[in-house]
């Protein structure tokens, strides 16, 4: 009998190629995902030492950080030139690069582009048990089918280029509980948020958090994704949660996922790699599902977190100096005064999407909120951009993109867009966003921006209001 | 890469916890195919106010950064130590730093020491003043006035850093391992291969 094992601990071995004296681990790299921001050096410092990519079949390429989300297309179909020159350099040194290193590429006009962290699990080409590694921190997202996946460098990028493999150290684990159900209006996004409220944005540094408990297992995929996404969030680099029949059930048939003899053999394989029965983490949080309210966030740090019936805190209320110091910068950065009420924050942009929130269900929650509704006067821009051409086409089909465009918000081409401010779609300074994207820096939004992360539903909600607004009191 | 060994002169007092990679290096800053250059937009946001430390007189090209908890928090880009690197920065001192961010310093000649908040406390005091030196082979930071503080780090980053090395041509000596890992990975997990779409 071997000792009791996690989630997390399984994978790792399964990936061990050689071990050093030091306990440096070679770990294999199952999946990897380029797009065109941190690869374009990794390729000339292939270039420069005549080396090529290893593994090219387990290699995809796809543009989605700089494309811009309006329309792609001239009405003959052809590709429309990208405005931004450094933009468009970029782009095309991956268009460039991927054919000439042998790597799949999905072209930004092809139906199927998106946001690489949409478009891994959307194509079955991550899976679970797997390592997936991607020069992108929200890369943690994959870990919501049950893959050990994780932000990498662009010096780290061209070592898996070259040699399918990374040197690291082995993680310590948390396990991160959520148990019972959530009350009306709570969703994904507000349990992550709720999480990185409690454990803080370094709560789980050195630590893979695996999120188990009834409401994490009561979660769709799209849902799993969402709190995995967010991991890095609280200094994780990636989060975990166990594949089972909800997982099995959304990547099968997908296209490049295991098919007839090979399926079947993909899960029982799939299946034995939940944590053992009597395994222990180095870390444990558990939190009551009931006590998570629909979130948001107040300050410039994803930890910043309070339910929306809360107010802006005191900076004086914290415990820590740096905090109460912290706290104080980011309130004034903000422009918000504390006591207010968070529902008295007028808000002036609305961004829905993201690699965090920008799948179907996301689309159809948010949808949910504004059909029947008008945008607020006082929001001046609003755009909803699915996660990928499949999620805009599906969402089309059920007609969403109509009951968001009646309600007065634009709805937009797959790409990253307003979530870190490389493409056109920014925040101007001074001025607020509800957002359901991942992180509230300064400046994330634009030189300037206010950003206020919350679920898609609650940014519908405050598009109509204009204002944070509890989405409870707009649902039927 | 180059090799570091002792970095001695004036250290940045900036103190702040969470500095995270937008701070460091804003996103625009990313729209580049090259490594270089980027120093420039270095801490952009905090270099908006004429009388911001990084360009006074006293700290301009200190190779030396003192920070709070959780230093590089957010994105993977390794931009951020290009940049520091770029601005002169050789050692960054903090309590703690984001798992991604003190990967990407390693292995750019870029050595993250991690020291307790009090000794931070005591290196900022000094550093109004005073320069502070590092001794990676020892592993101590001291100052003129006779403080002396050790810190811990992970002996395969150690060597890479006073080696300069390049982990890839580290990594191909391995090629054997890995030839034979995907080899058993083919009869073990065969439905690994992604099916032709």
């Amino acid at each position: 009998m071997t000792r009791p094992r996690t989630l997390y601990e399984k994978i790792w071995d399964a990936h061990v190629v050689e071990q050093r004296p030091d306990g440096t681990c070679l770990i294999f790299i199952d999946r990897h995902l380029v797009h065109e921001v941190t690869s374009p050096q990794a390729f000339a410092g292939l270039r420069a030492s005549g080396r090529t990519v290893r593994r090219p079949d387990l290699t995809l390429a796809v543009p989605d950080h700089n494309l811009p989300t309006t329309v792609r297309k001239d009405a003959a179909g052809n590709k429309l030139p990208i405005a931004d020159a450094e933009s468009a350099a970029q782009l095309a040194a991956l268009e460039k690069n991927a054919p000439e290193f042998g790597i799949r590429y999905i072209d930004a006009v092809a139906p199927e582009q998106g946001i690489v962290h949409v478009v891994g699990p959307e194509q079955g080409f991550s899976l679970p048990g797997t390592t997936i590694v991607c020069g992108d921190s929200h890369t943690a997202c994959h870990g919501g089918i049950g893959a050990l996946a994780f932000g990498i460098g662009t010096s780290e990028v061209e070592h898996v280029l070259a040699t399918q493999t990374l040197l690291l150290q082995p993680a310590k684990t948390m396990e991160v509980r959520v148990e019972g159900e959530v009350g009306p209006g709570v969703t994904a996004k507000d349990i992550i948020l709720h999480i990185t409220g409690t454990i803080g944005a370094a709560g789980g540094t050195g630590h893979v958090i695996e999120y188990t408990g009834s409401a994490i297992r009561a979660l769709s995929i799209e849902g799993r994704l969402t709190v995995s996404n967010m991991a890095i969030e609280g200094g994780a680099r990636a989060g975990l949660i166990a594949p089972d029949e909800t997982t099995f059930a959304y990547l099968k048939g997908r296209p490049y996922a295991p098919r007839g003899a090979d399926w079947d053999a993909a899960v029982a394989y799939w299946k034995s790699l939940a944590t053992d029965p009597g395994a222990t983490y180095d870390k444990v949080v558990v939190i009551d599902a009931a006590e998570i309210a629909p979130s948001v966030t107040w300050g410039t740090s994803p930890e910043d977190v309070v339910p929306i019936t809360g107010v802006v805190p005191d900076p004086a209320s914290f415990a820590d100096p740096s905090k109460q110091a912290a706290a104080a910068k980011s309130l004034a950065y903000m422009g918000l005064e504390p006591g207010t009420r968070m529902q008295d924050v007028a808000i002036e942009n609305i961004f829905i999407g993201s690699c965090t929130n920008s799948r179907i269900e996301d689309m159809r929650a948010a949808a949910a909120i504004v059909k029947g509704r008008r945008k607020a006067d006082n929001v001046k821009w609003a755009i909803v951009v699915p996660g990928s051409g499949l999620v805009k086409a599906q969402a089309e089909a059920e007609g969403l993109d109509r009951i968001f465009t009646d309600a007065g918000l634009e709805w937009r081409e797959p790409g990253c867009s307003a979530c870190l401010a490389m493409n056109p779609d920014k925040v101007p300074a001074g001025e607020r966003c509800a957002s359901t994207s991942n992180r509230n820096f300064v400046g994330r939004q634009g030189p300037g921006s206010r950003t206020h992360l919350v679920s898609p539903a609650m940014a519908a909600a405050a598009a109509v209001t204009g204002r944070l607004t509890d989405v409870r009191e707009l649902m039927a | 890469m180059t090799p570091i060994e002792k970095v001695e002169g004036r250290a940045i007092p900036l103190g702040l916890k969470n500095v995270d990679t937008d701070v460091i290096i804003p996103a625009h800053w990313l729209k580049t195919t090259s490594r270089e250059g980027m120093g420039k937009g270095a801490f952009e946001t905090l270099r908006a106010d004429p009388d911001n430390l990084f360009d006074s007189p006293e700290y301009k090209g200190a190779p030396i950064l003192i920070a709070g908890d959780n230093f590089g928090c957010g994105s993977s880009r390794e931009h951020a130590a290009w940049a520091l690197g770029d601005l002169g920065i050789r050692v960054v001192i903090a309590p703690s730093y984001s798992d991604i961010f003190s990967g990407n310093a390693v292995k750019n000649g870029i050595l993250p020491v991690v020291l307790p908040q009090a000794a931070i406390d005591r290196l900022m005091e000094v550093a109004r003043t005073d320069p502070v030196h590092v001794d990676l082979d020892t592993q101590t930071v001291t100052t003129p006035f006779q403080d002396r503080f050790a810190f811990e780090i992970d002996p395969f980053r150690k060597m890479c850093l006073i080696e300069g090395l390049d982990e890839i041509s580290l990594t191909e000596k391995s090629d054997a391992a890995i030839a034979a890992y995907e080899r058993q990975l083919d009869t073990d997990r065969p439905w690994l291969r992604p099916a032709a779409a």
